[in-house]
C-alpha cells in the first residue's frame, strides 16, 4: 500500500521530469544541448508508476526516449544535466548523452539508442539475477515501435521458457516516430501478445499513475516469487514530437489536445487533493522545490568542465 | 614424465568446465548445447555435471542469446554465449556491435560487459556458403570487442581461460578443422594472455604471419619452402584485437618480408589492417612490399575442390613466398 508520502513522491519525480524535459528543451533552442534527443512530456504516470512498485537495487532497462525512466529510477538530474550538455561531470562523462544515461550501481542499465535494443538485455539481466539468486527484479521499458522488432519477440520468448524475474512494460504512446500505432499492427491490444508465449499480459491506462503502479506492482511480485515473465502495456502519449527534427504534421492539434487534457500530473494532483486532502498549497509547494533543483541542475550542467579525449580514450576497453 | 596430448576440441571443453567449477559466476548459454553437446561436441558432458541451470539449451534466437549475455554480464554473471556457427552471429549483430561492444563507451566507462561469445569458423567441411564463413574482420573493426583466434590446443585452453578473466566481450573463433588436432596440454588451469603472438618457427628469409588454421597451413608450407633452402618463419597472431605489433615488428626487422597469410575473402580482410602496419610502420625495414594471401572474394563453394582452392594451402602459400622472393 503506498502512504500519502510515497504518492508525494511519486508527483514529485513526475513534476521533475516535467520540468526537466521542458528545460532541456529550452536549453537546445539556446544550443546549449547537443544532437538528439527525445522529450518524455506527457508519459510521466509511466515511468513513475512502475518504478515505485522496485526495490531500490532492482533494475530497468530504457529507451531513447530515457530521461523520465531515469529520473523514475532515482537519477540526480544535476548528472542528467551535465550529461545532455556533454560535460565530464555527467552520468556518462558526456560521451554517451540523452540516449545513454545509465547508472548500474543505482540498478539503471541505460537509455537505449536501438529501438528494441534493451530488452533482450533486460531478459539477460533477469537470468543473471536468478542465477544469482539475488532476488532482485528486471523493468525492461519499450515503445510501440520495439514490440515489432524480432528483439520483442526472441527476448520474451525466452524470458518466458527461462523463466526470469523480469516485467516487460511497453509504452504505448501511438506513433513511432511518425507511424500510427495501427498502421504497425493488426491487434488492438499490444498486451495481447503475451498469449503468444504464455506469459500474462495487460492493457493499463498509461495516464494514470497509480493503475500503472498497481499492475506493475502485481507482475514484480509474481516475478520475485519466480513465475516469470509478463507484458504490460500502458497507453499513454507524448506531447511533444518523435525528437527535435519533428514538425508534428501526422497527428492533429485536436488529437494533441485531446490528450493533454487528460495530463497524467494535473489527474494525480486532483486525486491527491480529493482523495488524500492533500492541501493545493502543499502540490505548489513541492514544484517550486522542483522547479529550484532543476534551475540548480542546469548551472552545475553549464559550469561543469567538458571530458577529455585522452579520458574517453580510456572508456573503450576495462 | 611427457605431458598428455588433448584435441583443441577437448581443449575448449576444459577450460570450460575449470571455470564453471572455479567460479560460480560463469554460466553457458546456447543451442543444443546440453545433451547433445554442441554442434561440434564441444560442450559435452557438462550439463551432466553442471545442471540445467548453468548449461542452458536456448531457443534458435540468436539476437535474445547475445543479448542475455550482455545483460548477464552487466549485473554481474559472467556468461559463455555459443553461436553453432560464426555465420549466424550476424543475427544478433545488433546486440554484439551496438550494444555489448558499446557499453562500457555509452556508460562513460561505468559498466564491464566481461562475456565471451564462442563460435565455430571457416571451411572445409564441405558445409557450404552459409556455414564456412571467416567473418573475423568484421568484428576486429569494432571498438569495444576483442578478437582470439587461436591454433592449437594449448593456446585454446589458456586463451579461453584468459577470455573468461577478461572484463571486455571477446569473441572467440575456433576453426572446425582444429576441432580434432591434439597438443600437448597441462590438465591443469593456465591463461595465455591475449594480444601476445608467437612464433610458431624461426626463419631468416621471411615473415609468414597467420592465425587460426591458416598458422597450420603456414608451418606445412615452410616445410615444402624448407626443403627448397628457403627458411620461414611463421608468426602465429592469436589475437586480432589487441594485435601484438610490436611481435610483427620484431620478426620483420629479422626478415625483411611479409606474407599476410588468412582465410576469409582477401578484399577488405584483416590481412589489410596487418600489412598496412607494417607498410606504415616499418616500410625502412622492408625489402619487398608487404604481400596478402587472403581467401578468393566468393562465397565458400560446396564443391570440395573448389573449396580447397577458395583459400590459402600449403603450396599456394609456398608458391606466394617463392614469388616474393624472386621479385626484382
Amino acid at each position: 500500500m503506498l502512504s500519502v508520502e510515497n504518492k508525494l513522491d511519486m508527483l514529485r519525480k513526475m513534476l521533475l521530469i516535467r520540468h526537466f524535459e521542458e528545460q532541456a528543451e529550452e536549453l537546445y533552442m539556446e544550443g546549449k544541448v547537443f544532437g538528439t534527443f527525445h522529450l518524455y512530456v506527457g508519459e510521466e504516470a509511466v515511468a513513475v508508476g512502475a518504478c515505485a512498485a522496485l526495490q531500490p537495487d532492482d533494475y530497468i532497462t530504457s529507451t531513447h526516449r530515457g530521461h523520465g525512466h531515469c529520473i523514475a529510477k532515482g537519477a540526480d538530474v544535476k548528472k542528467m544535466m551535465a550529461e545532455i550538455m556533454a560535460k565530464d561531470t555527467g552520468y556518462c562523462h558526456g560521451v554517451g548523452g540523452s540516449m545513454h544515461i545509465a547508472d548500474v550501481e543505482q540498478g539503471n542499465l541505460g537509455a537505449n539508442g536501438v529501438v528494441g535494443g534493451g530488452i533482450p538485455i533486460a531478459m539477460g539481466a533477469a537470468l543473471g539475477c536468478k542465477l544469482q539468486k539475488n532476488g532482485k527484479v528486471v523493468l525492461g521499458f519499450f515503445g510501440d515501435g520495439a514490440s515489432n522488432t524480432g528483439n520483442f519477440h526472441e527476448a520474451i520468448n525466452m524470458a518466458a521458457i527461462l523463466k526470469v524475474p523480469v516485467v516487460f512494460i511497453c509504452e504505448n504512446n501511438h506513433y513511432a516516430m511518425s507511424n500510427p500505432v495501427k498502421n504497425a499492427l493488426a491487434i488492438a491490444d499490444i498486451s495481447e501478445r503475451s498469449g503468444a508465449y504464455g506469459i500474462p499480459g495487460v492493457t493499463v491506462d498509461g495516464n494514470d499513475v497509480l493503475a500503472v503502479y498497481e499492475v506493475v506492482a502485481e507482475s514484480v511480485e509474481r516475478a520475485r516469487q519466480g513465475k516469470g515473465p509478463t507484458l504490460i502495456e500502458a497507453k499513454t502519449y507524448r506531447f511533444k514530437g518523435h525528437s527535435k527534427s519533428d514538425k508534428n504534421v501526422y497527428r492533429t492539434k485536436e488529437e494533441i489536445e485531446s490528450w493533454k487534457a487528460r495530463c497524467p500530473i494535473k489527474r494525480f494532483k486532483g486525486y491527491l487533493a480529493e482523495n488524500d486532502g492533500v492541501p493545493v498549497k502543499k502540490l505548489e509547494d513541492i514544484e517550486s522545490q522542483v522547479e529550484q533543483d532543476i534551475a540548480e541542475a542546469i548551472v552545475f550542467g553549464l559550469e561543469s568542465p567538458e571530458p577529455t579525449l585522452e579520458e574517453a580514450r580510456k572508456m573503450v576497453y576495462a | 614424465m611427457p605431458e598428455r596430448e588433448i584435441t583443441f576440441r577437448e581443449a575448449v571443453r576444459e577450460a570450460l568446465r575449470e571455470a564453471l567449477r572455479a567460479d560460480e559466476r560463469v554460466f553457458l548459454l546456447g543451442q543444443d548445447i546440453g545433451i547433445y553437446g554442441g554442434a561440434f561436441a564441444v560442450t559435452l558432458g557438462l550439463i551432466e555435471e553442471f545442471g540445467r541451470a548453468r548449461v542452458i539449451d536456448t531457443p534458435i534466437s540468436e539476437a535474445a542469446m547475445i543479448g542475455a549475455g550482455a545483460g548477464a554480464a552487466l549485473v554481474g554473471s559472467r556468461p559463455v554465449v555459443e553461436i553453432q556457427f560464426s555465420d549466424f552471429i550476424g543475427i544478433g549483430m545488433d546486440q554484439l556491435v551496438n550494444q555489448a561492444a558499446k557499453i562500457r563507451f555509452m556508460f562513460g566507462g561505468k559498466a564491464t560487459v566481461p562475456m565471451v561469445l564462442r563460435a565455430p569458423i571457416g571451411c572445409g567441411t564441405g558445409a557450404a556458403a552459409q556455414h564456412s564463413q571467416s567473418q573475423e574482420a568484421w568484428y576486429a573493426h569494432v571498438p569495444g570487442l576483442k578478437v582470439v583466434m587461436p591454433a592449437t590446443a594449448y593456446d585454446a585452453k589458456g586463451l579461453l581461460h584468459a577470455s573468461l578473466l577478461d572484463d571486455n566481450p571477446v569473441l572467440f573463433f575456433e576453426h572446425k578443422l582444429l576441432y580434432p588436432m591434439k597438443s600437448a596440454v597441462p590438465d591443469k588451469p593456465y591463461t595465455v594472455p591475449l594480444g601476445k603472438a608467437k612464433i610458431r618457427r624461426s626463419g631468416r628469409d621471411v615473415t609468414l604471419l597467420a592465425y587460426a588454421l591458416q598458422t597450420v597451413k603456414c608451418l606445412q608450407a615452410a616445410d615444402l619452402l624448407a626443403d627448397q633452402g628457403i627458411d620461414a618463419e611463421v608468426l602465429d597472431l592469436r589475437t586480432l584485437r589487441p594485435l601484438d605489433t610490436e611481435a610483427i615488428a620484431e620478426s620483420i626487422k629479422r626478415t625483411h618480408k611479409a606474407v599476410v597469410v588468412y582465410e576469409a575473402p582477401r578484399t577488405g580482410g584483416f590481412g589489410a589492417e596487418i600489412a598496412a602496419f607494417i607498410g606504415e610502420e616499418l616500410f625502412d625495414e622492408l625489402d619487398a612490399p608487404v604481400m596478402r594471401l587472403g581467401g578468393l572474394d566468393m562465397p565458400v563453394p560446396y564443391n570440395p575442390n573448389l573449396e580447397q582452392a577458395l583459400v590459402p594451402q600449403p603450396d599456394t602459400i609456398a608458391g606466394a613466398v617463392k614469388k616474393l622472393l624472386n621479385r626484382r
